[in-house]
């Protein structure tokens, strides 16, 4: 009951509610400054979300990436760590899923869950590489993993080019049946949206975020050299050894969004010009939720609807789908500058806290 | 052997662009604030520069619309720095996070504009005004060097004289040793009379007029219009070369031009009897995988601002 008290309590939830109302204030602006409509074009939106039963599945389908990453980059940030590589290990987790689901031909039993560690695991190393390279290099894990992102997509497409092509397409063979993670039944009751166990395992990681860093004395760890890491070494903690754990924990997670990407949406993996978006939306996904798994759970359903729905604004206003974009870096702005939504709310906090006094009086 | 001036000649086509936002970071850096959104300060000036200069275009402006692109570029630039300046230094926000926003940011507000510019359209229309090469008289004809070094776009000659003129502010003028100042000790700048919110200021403002022009470079020299992926990380390469570089202008040029070099080789891979057979994708991960590899083995800690990414607070000191 405390910690829902606490989840909930007014100063805390002021700040992404006021940025949220912000953000989709300026996307209005943009939009009367683009000629487009922006009334018409957020009720096509909600139109869009909340119209047919295919179109929520699809929106959930949108919504889950979302908060693989999400959790990705609040742990990482809990740890003290900004892993803007989450996007490079969502691609290495995509990679690692397609290789098995391709190229091995198992009982299901195995195949699925065979696919699926071994892209949790390319995702894994591959923010250990960051990780290492800042506990025995001392290179910033920004600059690093960004480098990381960049690799992993030249890498993921020639991986997919050379061992894995379709003849004559621009896309890998399909993925086996027995690696596959729809949900038939789903599936028929949603209207063929592309349902998969992905959300369920998305919400168990969400779990996991939160007994791991919360409810063991490893998590204890990382949340210490997070927030102190000259007291952690000094209370006898191996700094280092948690930069690498703690980077390739969040690796995990954003690799299992990949993971699920193919195995549950796509079954094939194409070969990219640019990579797919969503880690860097997790960092989005995080930051307005303050880093905590209810706080990223609720973000990411925000963000991956409204992703989702631009689709609706684009068709039912004309209004570029992109406009979403604007709207997601307005909101994390304000988030990440609280200081400037506390200064706008001010005359108004004031003017509570006065009136409280004067009741006390 | 053609070939050699050529490559010298590419190469310099490409660091041109991470030479200018390189300088911008780290006039921002070495005031004290990381600039992470170099990458968004970049997509901006190349947004502005493509639209000014179709729209000069368009209006009769001839040759001179590409320098009207430049303006615009750092104008829209300085701009888009001075939210990070404001979230940064007046509210004191989290410097690299302020950084990734602008980068999202950046990139929503070119797209979206670019498609309710030109009727939905992902990149904006090929420029017919954009720069051509100049040649230096006589120097021109040196062998191999002239066609390396004597034969460039404006903007590289521009770049050249930049690099010596912030050389020249940054460690011979009281205004780069105040700037200096603000960077390494800031309650120290403060307690002399120096204004480190002034100074901070004038370093995030500069690395948006500098990283647009990097932009603006890359879409008035290289790819003539501006689409999502006209940029797709030379801001990021820009800020490894800033570190590599040590923060000192002649040494984030040489940095950037090693990077420059990355980039053009993957122009060349087909030329050599050596690199034909090396997938195209490795010369595309080669300046990715070199800058990690070189921040790996030669940076040290010590030689960033010590004051870097930490907001100042008077009350505080």
């Amino acid at each position: 009951m405390d910690t829902t008290k606490k989840i909930f309590n007014k100063s805390s939830l002021l700040v992404p509610l006021v940025s949220i109302v912000l953000g989709l204030i300026i996307g209005a602006i943009a939009m009367l400054a683009g000629g487009y409509n922006p009334i018409l074009a957020y009720t096509s939106l909600f139109e869009r979300l909340f119209g047919s039963p295919y179109h929520m599945g699809e929106a959930i389908r949108a919504i889950t990436p979302l908060i693989f990453t999400g959790i990705a980059v609040a742990f990482a940030f809990r740890t003290g760590l900004f892993n803007i590589g989450v996007e490079g290990q969502f691609v290495m987790g995509m990679t690692g899923a397609t290789l098995i689901g391709v190229l091995l031909d198992l009982p299901w039993y195995i195949h699925g869950p065979l696919a699926i560690v071994t892209g949790a695991l390319f995702g894994g190393l591959w923010a250990g590489i960051v990780g290492f390279l800042k506990a025995t290099r001392g290179v910033n894990e920004v600059i690093s993993s960004i480098m990381l992102n960049w690799t992993a997509l030249y890498l993921a497409n020639y991986i997919v080019a050379a061992f894995l092509l379709e003849p004559g397409q621009q896309k890998s063979r399909p993925i086996h049946a027995s690696a596959l993670m729809h949900i038939d039944w789903l599936i028929e009751l949603m209207d063929r949206a592309r349902m998969h166990w992905g959300t369920l395992i998305a919400l168990l990681g969400v779990a996991v975020f939160y007994l791991l860093l919360w409810r063991t004395k490893q998590g204890y760890e990382l949340r210490a050299v997070g927030h102190n890491p000259d007291a952690a070494l000094y209370a006898g903690m191996n700094v280092n050894r948690t930069i690498v754990k703690s980077m390739m924990i969040s690796g995990v997670f954003a690799g299992l969004g990949g993971v699920f990407e193919v195995l549950g949406v796509f079954g094939n993996q194409t070969i990219m010009a640019a990579s797919p978006g969503y880690g860097f939306d997790g960092i989005a996904v995080a930051l307005l939720g303050g880093n905590t798994p209810v706080g990223v759970l609720l973000a990411s359903i925000l963000f991956g609807g409204l992703s989702y729905g631009s689709s609706g604004m684009s068709f039912g206003a004309g209004v570029p789908s992109e406009i979403v974009r604007i709207v997601i870096g307005s909101v994390i702005f304000f988030v990440a500058a609280h200081g400037i939504v506390k200064y706008m709310l001010k005359p108004f906090m004031q003017k509570r806290s006065a009136d409280k006094r004067k009741e006390a009086a | 052997m053609e070939v050699w001036g050529q490559l010298i000649n590419t190469t310099l086509v490409f660091s041109t662009a991470l030479i200018f936002a390189a300088l911008g970071g780290m006039f921002s850096e070495r005031s004290g604030v990381v600039n992470i959104g170099l990458e968004g300060l970049m997509v901006s000036g190349a947004f502005a520069a493509a639209v000014a200069t179709h729209s000069a275009s368009e209006a009769g402006f001839g040759s001179g619309s590409p320098w009207i692109g430049l303006i615009a570029a750092v104008v829209y630039g300085v701009l888009f720095s001075l939210l990070h300046a404001v979230a940064t230094i007046t509210f004191k926000s989290d410097q690299t996070v302020v950084g990734v926003v602008i980068n999202i940011l950046a990139l929503g507000v070119a797209i979206y504009f670019t498609r309710s510019l030109y009727d939905g359209s992902v990149q904006t229309p090929q420029l017919y005004d954009v720069f051509s090469k100049v040649s230096i008289p006589l120097l021109t004809d040196i062998p191999i060097l002239g066609e390396g070094f004597f034969h460039a776009y404006p903007t590289t000659y521009i770049v050249a004289i930049l690099v010596a003129v912030s050389f020249f502010i940054l460690f011979k003028t009281p205004f780069g040793l105040r700037l200096r100042a603000v960077g390494e000790h800031p309650s120290s700048a403060d307690t002399v009379g120096i204004n480190v919110s002034r100074y901070r200021y004038i370093g995030v403002m500069l690395s948006g007029a500098l990283a647009g022009l990097g932009g603006a470079t890359i879409t008035l020299t290289t790819t003539s219009s501006f689409a999502y992926n006209t940029i797709s990380g030379q801001g990021f390469i820009a800020l490894a070369a800033l570190i590599f570089g040590k923060w000192n202008p002649l040494g984030l040029a040489g940095a950037a031009v090693f990077f420059g070099f990355a980039q053009a080789i993957r122009n060349f891979a087909q030329l050599f009897d050596w690199s034909k057979n090396i997938p195209t994708e490795v010369f595309y991960m080669l300046p990715y995988v070199l800058t990690l590899i070189v921040l790996a083995a030669a940076v040290g800690r010590s030689s960033a601002p010590s004051a870097l990414g930490q907001p100042y607070d008077p009350a505080r000191r």
